[in-house]
């Protein structure tokens, strides 16, 4: 089936099966390639999008099911060449580590601070919680998006 | 792992998904958030599916009388953030808080959640707490089913082939509620939760109503437990003995992750806690 969404901003359209996965979809048929995937059942977090606002699992959810939708991957994050406030943060802080999980992670601090200004630290971590990152007890992920949060963004 | 293939459709409408729903293998797509990761490990095998996302006519909540009757497509977000929903069924959105991650919860549906029937999920033992409707549609019309009547097992309710649920009733229930939850990692499925609220009138208990999820092949109502309380003033020793009941009233299985004995201590520890926080 023919799929056409914008992503980031851009229209893109593809032929896929109904099978193809959001996640799949973005990537290799798109060349998407910041959404990561883990777990491909929901659990680890990497291939969080934005999808119509709002934050999503791009694993869950099936390409075709975005006909029609709008996208922001993480290759949409930075306007032009600034880097948004939480990509900064991130440098800054040292949250970006490996960078796998980053995407996702990205994606959902994006959302938090948008619901919620100024977190407090649990519920930076209880919003966190739903991101697996091997890189490290999430601290300087913390760190960095509560500096994130006290910057206008 | 990548899903087995499928034929797709998008229903325009309910009598649109609900022909589509008529041929054999057919499956309904809601939020995808247990049944794309089914897909995905080929733990489920439909030949079509029918995707309900489409149906705007599905997204709703509404303040009907004494009853919040909510779409079943309505987003576990929305649930969880409307107001109504807040003020008149408070257990509701206190549950939603439990149920997964934001990200999951912005695509998961009331409906899909109640559909699945897993006995460890929080929405399925709400609605069996509060007595709520579901409202189902199919080639043979419509029609209401009791929260406790629809969950027949793990996984299995008692919808047809070609059914749809289109709508949860919830009474309005403006008691003190509480939850206690004890699961393996943050907002995952619970190995043992226990849902209360508590009316009272005079220092007295006028009507309680408790469920538990994970302790059963579907929600358990703790209909002893609701009993013993039933005008009593609710002091510890009387909440105690109420833990206990819950306890009696579970029959949870031994898995992997914890054995039935455990489960059913953590009911009574839990449950003990949730009236605890409930009364004050
Ligand atoms: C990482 C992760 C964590 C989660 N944690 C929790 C948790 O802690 N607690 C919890 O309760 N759930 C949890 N879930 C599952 C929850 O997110 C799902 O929302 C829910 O179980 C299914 O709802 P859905 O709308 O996504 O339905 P789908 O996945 O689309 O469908 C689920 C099933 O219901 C059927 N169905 C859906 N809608 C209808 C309908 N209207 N009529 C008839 N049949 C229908 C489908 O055919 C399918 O069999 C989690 C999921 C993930 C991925
Ligand atoms: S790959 Fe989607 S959540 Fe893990
Ligand atoms: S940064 Fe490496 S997995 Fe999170």
């Amino acid at each position: 089936m023919k799929v056409t969404l914008t992503v980031n901003g851009q229209p893109c359209s593809a032929d896929c099966e109904p099978r193809r996965t959001l996640a799949d979809f973005l990537r290799h048929d798109l060349g998407f390639t910041g959404v990561h995937v883990g777990c491909e059942h929901g659990v680890c977090g990497a291939c969080t999008i934005t999808l119509d606002g709002a934050t999503a699992r791009a694993c869950c959810l099936l390409a075709v099911q975005a006909e029609g939708a709008d996208v922001t991957t993480v290759e949409g994050l930075a306007t032009g060449g600034e880097l948004h406030p939480l990509q900064e943060a991130f440098r800054e802080h040292h949250g970006l580590q490996c960078g796998f999980c980053t995407p996702g992670v990205l994606a959902t601090a994006a959302e938090l601070l948008a619901t919620n200004p100024d977190p407090s630290e649990a519920e930076v971590r209880e919003a966190l919680a739903g991101h697996l990152c091997r890189c490290t007890g999430y601290q300087f992920i913390v760190d960095a998006v509560r500096a994130a949060a006290v910057k206008p963004a | 792992m990548k899903a087995a293939a499928f034929e797709y459709v998008r229903a325009e409408s309910v009598t649109d998904a609900i022909a589509a729903l008529a041929t054999g293998g057919s499956q309904v797509l809601a939020g995808g958030q247990s049944l794309v990761p089914l897909l995905n490990m080929r733990l489920a095998r439909p030949s079509l599916l029918v995707d309900i996302n489409a149906l705007d006519e599905l997204a709703y909540v509404r303040r009907d009388g004494e009853h919040v009757e909510i779409g079943a497509l309505t987003r576990q977000r929305a649930v969880e953030t409307s107001e109504v929903v807040r003020r008149d069924v408070p257990l509701l959105a206190q549950a939603l808080r439990h149920v997964g991650h934001v990200a999951t919860r912005n695509r998961g549906t009331l409906g899909g959640s109640l559909a699945h029937a897993d006995p460890a999920a929080e929405l399925p033992a709400v609605a069996v707490a509060l007595d709520a409707e579901i409202l189902v549609r199919g080639p043979g019309g419509e029609r209401v089913i009791g929260a406790r009547e629809f969950f027949e097992g793990p996984f299995r309710t008692v919808l047809t082939p070609g059914e749809l649920l289109t709508a949860v009733r919830f009474p309005v229930r403006r008691a003190e509620c509480a939850i206690e939850e004890l699961s393996r990692r943050s907002k995952d499925l619970a190995l043992v939760a226990v849902f209360v609220t508590v009316e009272q009138a005079d220092g007295r208990c006028a009507r309680a109503r408790i469920a538990v999820a994970g302790a059963g092949p579907t929600p358990i109502r703790a209909v002893a437990a609701e009993e013993l309380l039933h005008g009593r003033i609710l002091d510890d020793a009387v909440l105690a003995e109420a833990a206990q009941e819950i306890a009696a009233a579970t029959d949870p299985p031994s898995d992997l992750h914890a054995p039935a004995a455990y489960r059913r201590e953590m009911a009574a520890v839990l449950g003990r806690r949730a009236l605890t926080k409930a009364v004050r």
